[in-house]
């Protein structure tokens, strides 16, 4: 992406497009910063993957969709994919059609707890205090071109709040669909866990075929105070053309904590990174994700935790499977800053790689600023064990069944741990489906 | 069902270049238990892995015929679906993957689509066999071999047999790092599947496996060649005089074949030189 193709966007549109949503004058002039910021700055250093040849160029116009009645009334190809998540609760349900929110629906228990589950856009209206308390708080806009623009082009996102001491027994879902690549597709996710409160939060990203380019530039904002726990789980499932830009972040409070599920199942390029912010003493976290890349797609996945609160804990877990010609980097960064005593960072990487043109890197990194912690990593990366298909084959099941057989168990030590069955099955199911 | 016809004729193969098999002839009918014995190094595991196809070895001449039918165009599950089984010396180990699932896996690629076996009926099956063999119905449910003892992975190999059904076994060193006890009851489940329907090769160097399974025919192999042929009393004589008076009478010194291909046997009973000791 070059600096021209910024310019492209100009500050007249976003203007206009920020009047339209009726947003407070904060936030347009936030939106203007950002594009102005976007314009200096540099895109992400990012490990051994060459995003600046990417193409990064086609962000989509925004556009307000019109809301539905009920789910029925989504184009058949869209409801289908919502249908593939079936099984699941659809009493707490969103869903955004590429730049906006199309339905909602929140339980009366829920909204009774004083639970608010709506679009972002929608929530900067509704509930503007608590919007500016923690929006671009965990991540600030101005850390790279993509977090700017990010910032200046956002739309539709979800904001979750769960107050002080409420426990919500039920995960909420939300379904982030892109169906027109004319159209912006860069959603902001903001969920604050108010003290000793407990929520499970579910997205999914999911994209109809076409070949027109699209990037997803999304973000995805936590705050966990004191006591409270969170889960978040995301399954990406974008198509080829589509890239996938995911920057997730958290931040801990004391006794607080955080568990990441992530499923990067897309077919494009992906550059996707969970990072927990231990901020508090005794704050926790737990990231799994497991990702398959196939085409002559570049992936770069990265998992990063920094310990700032004595006895933090965190474990990361990531497993890749690379398929044809792709490209990945898996990065498992565990930062132990001076003063988090006895905090212990525990991560691995693994990568399986299935044709001799994949390619798959792990990376275990840990910058340890503290003498009395405990870290650890393990990493690996290698080619699908030839004697283990010829066992397999050797009981009768085919070539191709026994590379299916040796990925799925490859990747089942993190599935089977995911903790929501729904997102378990869901996930299980994308992983069977490509590997027809 | 009936009963097989297994045939190789003139089997050559090698492993990087280097001819391991030189020429094996072997006719095998269902109901007949063949034993093929011999000093380790003489070709025997090459032999049962070249049957069953490993990509490591290479056929360079000669042929194998199941009931007629070549098998040396097959590719490895080709075979196995064909009716071949080889139960291994060194099994794979594959995580993530139950013993159930891929055991499930391996019937239903036997079996038409919209024919696979029923669940309740698998798993029915699959508990009766392995009670037979005294195996804890955990079993079921363990990642396929993953942490095995070498005993429990034996005793689930001839677990996928009995639930495979095959028309030729082919057991690799199935006695090897096994007790008394687990041997008497992998050679029962072997024998329990005994019929007509169903000729076993049995490779061991120990005579001791032939105790408890009975063959009807005996093959010495040295040199990549079966050298010698009888029936059960040759295995007898050679547990009594071991195999010194084969290679006196065929004027063999060497009985093996490939040797550099070997792994390095650290010789036993040696004692460390002085300084290693202090």
């Amino acid at each position: 992406m070059t600096t021209d193709t910024v310019l492209q966007i100009s500050s007249d549109s976003v203007r206009a497009f920020s009047e339209q949503l009726g947003e407070p004058g904060w936030l347009t002039e936030l939106r203007l910063e950002a594009l102005e910021a976007a314009k200096k700055l540099e895109l992400p250093k990012v490990e051994k993957t060459k995003i600046n040849r990417w193409r990064l160029e086609r962000f989509g116009q925004f556009h307000q969709e019109q809301p539905l009645q009920s789910l029925d009334e989504l184009p058949s190809e869209i409801n289908d994919l919502i249908q593939s998540n079936d099984g699941s609760d659809k009493r707490n349900l969103y869903v955004q059609r590429n730049g906006s929110m199309v339905y909602r629906q929140l339980s009366d228990e829920l909204k009774q707890q004083g639970v608010i589950f709506t679009e972002m856009n929608t929530a900067v209206k509704e509930h503007p205090e608590l919007v500016k308390k923690y929006f671009l708080q965990v991540i600030q806009k101005d850390e790279s071109r993509l977090t700017a623009l990010h910032a200046a082009l956002w739309s539709g996102g979800v904001f979750l709040y769960v107050p002080k001491n409420t426990e919500v027994s039920m995960p909420l879902q939300a379904l982030f669909i892109s169906d027109d690549r004319e159209r912006v597709f860069s959603p902001h996710v903001l969920i604050v866990a108010d003290a000793n409160s407990s929520v499970t939060y579910v997205g999914s990203y999911a994209s109809t075929d076409s070949d027109v380019e699209l990037v997803h530039n999304g973000m995805v904002e936590i705050v966990a105070e004191a006591g409270a726990r969170v889960q978040y789980a995301a399954v990406h499932n974008l198509s080829a053309s589509i890239t996938d830009l995911s920057l997730r972040r958290a931040v801990v409070q004391n006794d607080a904590s955080i568990e990441w599920i992530v499923g990067e199942m897309n077919a494009g390029n992906c550059l996707s990174e969970t990072s927990s912010v231990l901020k508090g003493n005794g704050s926790k976290s737990d990231a799994k994700v497991v990702c398959i890349g196939e085409g002559s797609h570049d992936l770069n996945i990265t998992t990063r935790a920094v310990h700032i609160g004595k006895s933090s804990d965190s474990n990361m877990l990531t497993r890749a499977v690379m398929r044809d010609e792709a490209q990945a980097i898996i990065n498992g960064i565990t930062k132990i800053e001076k003063g988090a005593t006895n905090a212990n960072g525990e991560q691995t990487e693994r990568v399986l790689m299935l044709s001799p043109k994949a390619r798959g890197d792990a990376n275990p990194l840990l910058l340890i600023d503290e003498d009395e912690v405990t870290a650890g990593h393990a990493a690996s990366a290698g080619q699908v064990d030839k004697e283990q298909i010829y066992y397999l084959m050797s009981r009768g099941v085919t070539r191709q069944e026994a590379e299916k057989l040796i990925i799925i168990g490859f990747l089942q030590p993190i599935v089977s741990e995911i903790p929501i069955e729904s997102v378990k099955e869901q996930l299980s199911a994308l992983i069977e489906r490509k590997l027809q | 069902m009936s009963q097989p016809y297994f045939v190789i004729d003139g089997l050559k193969a090698s492993i990087e270049g280097k001819e391991i098999l030189k020429g094996i002839n072997l006719e095998v009918k269902g109901g007949e238990v063949h034993a093929i014995m011999g000093p380790n190094g003489t070709g025997k595991s090459t032999l049962a892995s070249a049957i069953m196809g490993h990509p490591k070895y290479e056929v360079t001449g000669g042929s194998i015929t199941l009931d007629g039918e070549s098998i040396l165009d097959m590719e490895v599950d080709e075979r196995a679906r064909a009716g071949l089984f080889l139960c291994m010396q060194y099994p794979s180990e594959i995580t993530g993957v139950t013993n159930a699932d891929f055991l499930r896996s391996a019937i239903n690629a036997r079996r038409e689509e919209g024919d696979e076996i029923s669940l309740i009926r698998f798993i029915r099956q699959m508990e009766e066999k392995m009670k037979q063999l005294e195996m804890d119905p955990e079993f079921m449910h363990r990642y396929l071999n993953e942490g095995f003892s070498g005993g429990e992975k034996k005793r689930n190999e001839i677990l996928q047999m009995a639930m495979l059904e095959p028309k030729i076994a082919i057991l690799d060193e199935v006695d090897s790092g096994l007790d008394i006890d687990a041997l008497k009851i992998v050679a029962d489940g072997v024998n329990s599947m005994r019929s007509e329907e169903r000729g076993f090769i049995i490779i061991t160097h120990y005579q001791r496996l032939l105790n408890y399974i009975k063959p009807d025919f005996v093959h010495v192999m040295m040199q990549g060649r079966i050298v010698k042929s009888g029936g059960p009393e040759l295995a007898e004589r050679l547990e009594a005089e071991g195999y010194d008076w084969i290679k006196e009478e065929l004027g063999i010194e060497d009985v093996t074949v490939g040797q550099e291909e070997e792994e390095f046997q650290v010789p036993m009973n040696t004692t460390p030189p002085e300084f290693f000791r202090k």
